[in-house]
Formats: C-alpha cells, structure tokens, sequence
C-alpha cells in the first residue's frame, strides 16, 4: 500500500493528473480471457446450489430413462417368435435410452440453469460489480456463456451415457438391449447430450434480455418446449417453424420412424438447427449488454 | 482525478442528472451531497460506465472507465452494498473478482484483515452477513486492486460508530496517499469530519462545489450569541447598526455583526454583557437552506 503523494491536484492539473495516473498504474498485467473464463468458474461452482441443481437433474432424467426399461423388462412376454426382432427394428431400445419424457425434465432444467447464471446476477444486482471490476462486458459474458457450454456439455454427455448403458443393460435382461454401434445409437447419445448446452444457451440468452427470473423461465419454456408443441408438421409455414426448433429437432435425431413425411427433412438440418441456435443464444448473451445500462 | 462533463441523463421524460460539471481531485476526500433521489447514484454509475449518459461525459484518469478492459486497479468501487450474491462466502466473492483482474489471491486474505472480516467471517454466506458487514466486504473489493480512485455511495450505512470511525479514517489515510476518493451521502453530517471538498446537487444539477469551510460559510446560521439584562436595549442599538435579532429574554441571537463589534458597541452604550459567543455555521443549516428547494420528497409538503 505504498502510493506517492505527487498528486497534490491543482486547478490547472487535467494533463499533469492523467499523467500521474497512467504512471500510477503501469504495473498492470495484460488483460486476458482464460482469467474471466477462471473468474467464472470459481463463481458457478463457489454456489453451493450449482452442485444440486446437476446432481437432481441427473437423478431426474436418468429416473425416467431407467424407470421406462424396468417397465418394459418388467411386462416383457415374448408371445410370438420375432417379437423381440420386431422391437429392435422399430427402434424402441434406441427411444428408451432417452425417453421423449425425460427429455422435457432435461432441457427445462438446462434452461433454467442457463438462465440463472445470468438472472442470478441481476437479481441480486452482482451485474452491476461484476462490469464495474470489468468494464469489457462482451468478454464477460463470453467467457460466462463458454464456462455454461463446457459444463453442460460435459454433463449432458454423461446424462446421456449413463442412460443409455443403464437401460441397456435392463432391456438385455430379456435380450432387448442394443450396444452403442447399433445404428443410430451413438446418435441418441451425442443430441440428448449435445441438447444440454443448446437448452441451457438459450435460457442465457432470454436471461440477459429479461433480467428477471419469472418472466425469463416462462420465456424459456414457451421457447423451447411450448413453441414445438403447438406447429404441426404437416402444414408448410407450421413446418417450416417446427423444423428451425431444437426440440423437434431432438427427436428427429433420436427417432428415426418418427413422422416427419409430409415435409421431410435431414439429419444434417437437424444438427444445423443445434447450431445455429447456440451460436445465436451466444450472440444475443455477449452482445446485447454493450448498448443498455446495467 | 474524475472529470464530469455536461454530464445529462434522462429516463424518459424524466431528467436525473441535467448539465452537471465538477472535478474530483486526487489528494483529497471529496463528498458528493444531495438529498434523496438527487442523482448522485445515477451520476457514480456514469462514472463507472455502467450507464451511457444521455449527452455529456466523464473520465476517470483520463479515459472514459468501460475503456478499460479491467477496472480494479483504476477505481475501486462500492456502489450498492447488496450488489453481491447472497449464497457465496466474502471468501469467494472476492476471489472471483480478483481472478478476473489477474489480482493475486493473497489480496483477498489482505483486504478481508484490512475491514475486519477475517476469521469465521470470511467463510460464512453473504445472505446472513448484517447490512454493516456488507458494507465492509464491499471496501474490500474496492480496496482489492489498490486503485489510485475509490468511489463510495452511502458507505456509512449500518455501520456502527466503531464503523463510522473506522471508515473515516481511511478515507483520511487513502486520500493522504495520493488517491481520489469521492464518497457520496445524503446527510451533511456524515460529511462534516470526512470530507475537504464538497460537490452538492439536487435535483440532478449543481448546487455547490467548493471546499468544506467555503461551503460552510455560505449558511446564513452563523451568528452570535449574547446574553445581556437590558437586551431590549442592546437590540436596538445592534438594529440600528444593520444586525439582525432574534429575542429571546435575556438572551439575543444576532447575525450581520461579529462579536467584537457587538462588544465594542455594548461597550460604548453602557450595556453590561454576561455572555458572548460566535456560533458557527452549521454545514447542515447550509445543506439544508441550499438544497431547500430541490428536495424531492419534502415531509409535510402540502400536495
């Protein structure tokens, strides 16, 4: 705590005081990203919810998913020869690896934790201390939105592995079982562990434009969950939307009989969409809180 | 050094700062004074960059602050005590802060001794931290980068007088050490054994910006005291001269006339004194006469 005193300011000091100042503070290191990029995860994992929030949503989604197997080993009768052949070809493993219900409980609670990375912030009025200690807001929220992306990206793909081997491993009970190199498998696996991240960016993204907890959930949900139930496939503009969707395009992805003929798409779309949404959710996070006031 | 500039901000049709110039010089602790709602938060997040001006600016050191890609070691601030996250620890709260700054970690141990929250403090949730422990974790995170410019808004909030006392002094000691230090409140009396300088506004424009004792003199409080038997007499001999008196018994408030012409004048009329005393002015008479007619919320206002 030792500073000089030169700066006794007088009236004609405007030059001599910005000079002073610059010298005052030359030991400045460069700024660099990796340090936000630290900064923000010593502040998602120093909350002690965050721990909760994956580990309920884990036991939630992979629940659902094994829940369904037991069932289905459960109830297994083989009446007919080639029942079971029948099961397999029509993809059923593959849809209980990762059931169209758990994957609602996934992506609301993707979204919602995207979205309290940054509600939280302007809840509690930290936004305000966090730019004020780094006034580069774009880098701030870039390196908050990379910090989300990895972590739930991470998680998802362990969601989405443990429920795979885990109800595969019930359904081989009564021979039901696929591997991971049955066809289409890996692909349930990476877009139910890939949705993760999309999920959770767009909730950053409404949470930065709303700033407020309720409104930004409602928003989320309707976004993500409400907006594909309410087009239908089978009319051209209705189509066109649910076909821009990450839900719809989830199930595309892990459905492979799933009825999309009227208007047929590709798997390759499908991953556009995941794409483009994240990058956009991204967008929206890093730039829109150049221009308000915080 | 702060340099605000035709400083304006308006939300909607309503004006919150309008036209506002003043400097904030190194060397010194300067108060920022007006009554609620003047602006002066709105004026400090302008400085912080945290809101763009309507029109206008202000510079920190020079440069306008969000030029900076890192800000602690140019203004340490504390805005809003509540500005944290409840669920962390003053521990964590502060390690983040520092991470992103490229701060060592050890600054966060040093700060915490510095405002007294070191121990079992540091550990514990911010949710249960009292409004006065707030207060001192968030001098902590203006402290941590060592910054050559501090920013304080209602820093004396639920502090107790221990706190109160302690708090001034380092605003004492960071101004002796080179640094600006701007520390805005709503009360004169906050200001009165802090400050040297004193910028005042109300209403969102200037009112006064100037040295403590200039700002002092301004308030027409300022008087002398005297206590006489025949004070009806005294009176009028001092009305006559241009004072004016207030009577109250024996005992006269006079203003317009110094003490020592008051006694000479007793003196040549014959008019025994019992008691005179100058009575100085009171920063918060002049506070109150000056920001009269800017106070938003005036108690008893008839509406």
């Amino acid at each position: 705590m030792t500073r000089s005193t030169t700066t006794t300011g007088t009236a004609t000091g405007a030059a001599t005081g910005t000079a002073s100042y610059a010298a005052e503070v030359t030991g400045e290191p460069a700024a660099r990203f990796r340090d936000l990029l630290a900064a923000e995860w010593l502040k998602l994992w120093s909350l002690r919810s965050t721990p909760w929030a994956y580990l309920i949503t884990a036991l939630a989604v992979i629940g659902f998913n094994v829940g369904q197997a037991y069932d289905t080993y459960r109830y297994w009768t083989t009446e007919l020869a080639g029942d079971r052949d029948r099961f397999v070809r029509d993809g059923i493993p593959l849809a209980e690896a990762f059931t169209s219900n758990a994957v609602l409980i996934h992506v609301l609670a993707a979204g919602a934790i995207g979205a309290v990375t940054v509600v939280g912030e302007y809840g509690t009025g930290l936004i305000r201390t966090t730019f004020a200690a780094v006034p580069a807001r774009r880098s701030v929220m870039a390196a908050k939105a990379a910090v989300v992306a990895a972590v739930t990206t991470v998680f998802g793909a362990l969601v989405a592995f443990v429920s795979f081997f885990s109800t595969q491993a019930i359904l081989s009970g009564k021979d039901l079982g696929v591997s991971l190199d049955h066809p289409g498998a890996l692909r349930v696996v990476v877009a139910s562990a890939l949705l993760t991240p999309v999920a959770a960016l767009v909730g950053m993204a409404i949470g930065t434009l709303l700033r407020h907890m309720g409104s930004t959930l409602v928003a989320t949900v309707a976004t993500l969950l409400v907006l594909p139930m309410v087009v239908s496939p089978d009319r051209y503009w209705s189509a066109l939307i649910a076909h821009a969707l990450p839900y719809p395009a989830w199930r595309r992805l892990t459905e492979p009989g799933a009825r999309f003929d009227v208007y047929p798409w590709s798997t390759g779309g499908a991953w556009t969409v995941y794409a483009v949404w994240a990058l956009a959710a991204v967008a929206i996070t890093v730039f829109s809180v150049e221009k308000r006031d915080q | 050094m702060i340099e605000v500039k035709d400083l304006t901000k308006r939300y909607g049709a309503t004006t919150a700062v309008k036209d506002l110039t003043f400097t904030v010089r190194p060397g010194c602790v300067t108060g920022f004074l007006g009554p609620n709602g003047a602006g002066k938060s709105t004026t400090l997040r302008m400085i912080l960059g945290l809101n763009d001006p309507t029109s206008g600016s202000v510079t920190v050191g020079g440069r306008p602050f969000r030029d900076r890609p890192r800000g602690l070691r140019h203004v340490g601030a504390l805005l809003d005590a509540g500005d944290v996250h409840g669920g962390r620890s003053a521990v964590a709260h502060l390690a983040v802060l520092a991470r992103g700054n490229r701060i060592p970690r050890r600054r966060v141990d040093e700060v915490l001794a510095e405002v007294g929250l070191a121990g079992a403090a540091e550990r514990r949730r911010i949710a249960g931290f009292s409004l006065g422990m707030r207060q001192r974790l968030g001098i902590a995170a203006a402290l941590l980068g060592d910054p050559p410019v501090l920013l304080f808004d209602e820093p004396l909030n639920g502090l107790d007088p221990e706190g109160v006392l302690w708090v001034r002094g380092l605003f004492r000691r960071l101004a002796a050490e080179g640094r600006t230090v701007f520390v805005s409140s709503h009360l004169m009396s906050e200001m009165e054994n802090t400050a040297d300088e004193l910028i005042v506004i109300g209403r969102g424009e200037l009112i006064a910006a100037e040295s403590l004792t200039r700002f002092a003199a301004r308030g027409t409080g300022a008087g002398v005291t005297v206590r006489t038997p025949r004070a009806a007499d005294l009176a009028d001999v001092l009305t006559a001269e241009g004072a004016a008196v207030r009577q109250d018994g024996p005992l006269l408030t006079v203003t317009g006339l110094d003490a020592a012409r008051i006694g000479d004048l007793a003196c040549r009329h014959a008019l025994p004194l019992h008691e005179l005393a100058p009575r100085p002015a009171s920063l918060e008479e002049a506070f109150m006469e000056l920001t009269a007619d800017s106070v938003d919320y005036l108690a008893g206002e008839a509406r």
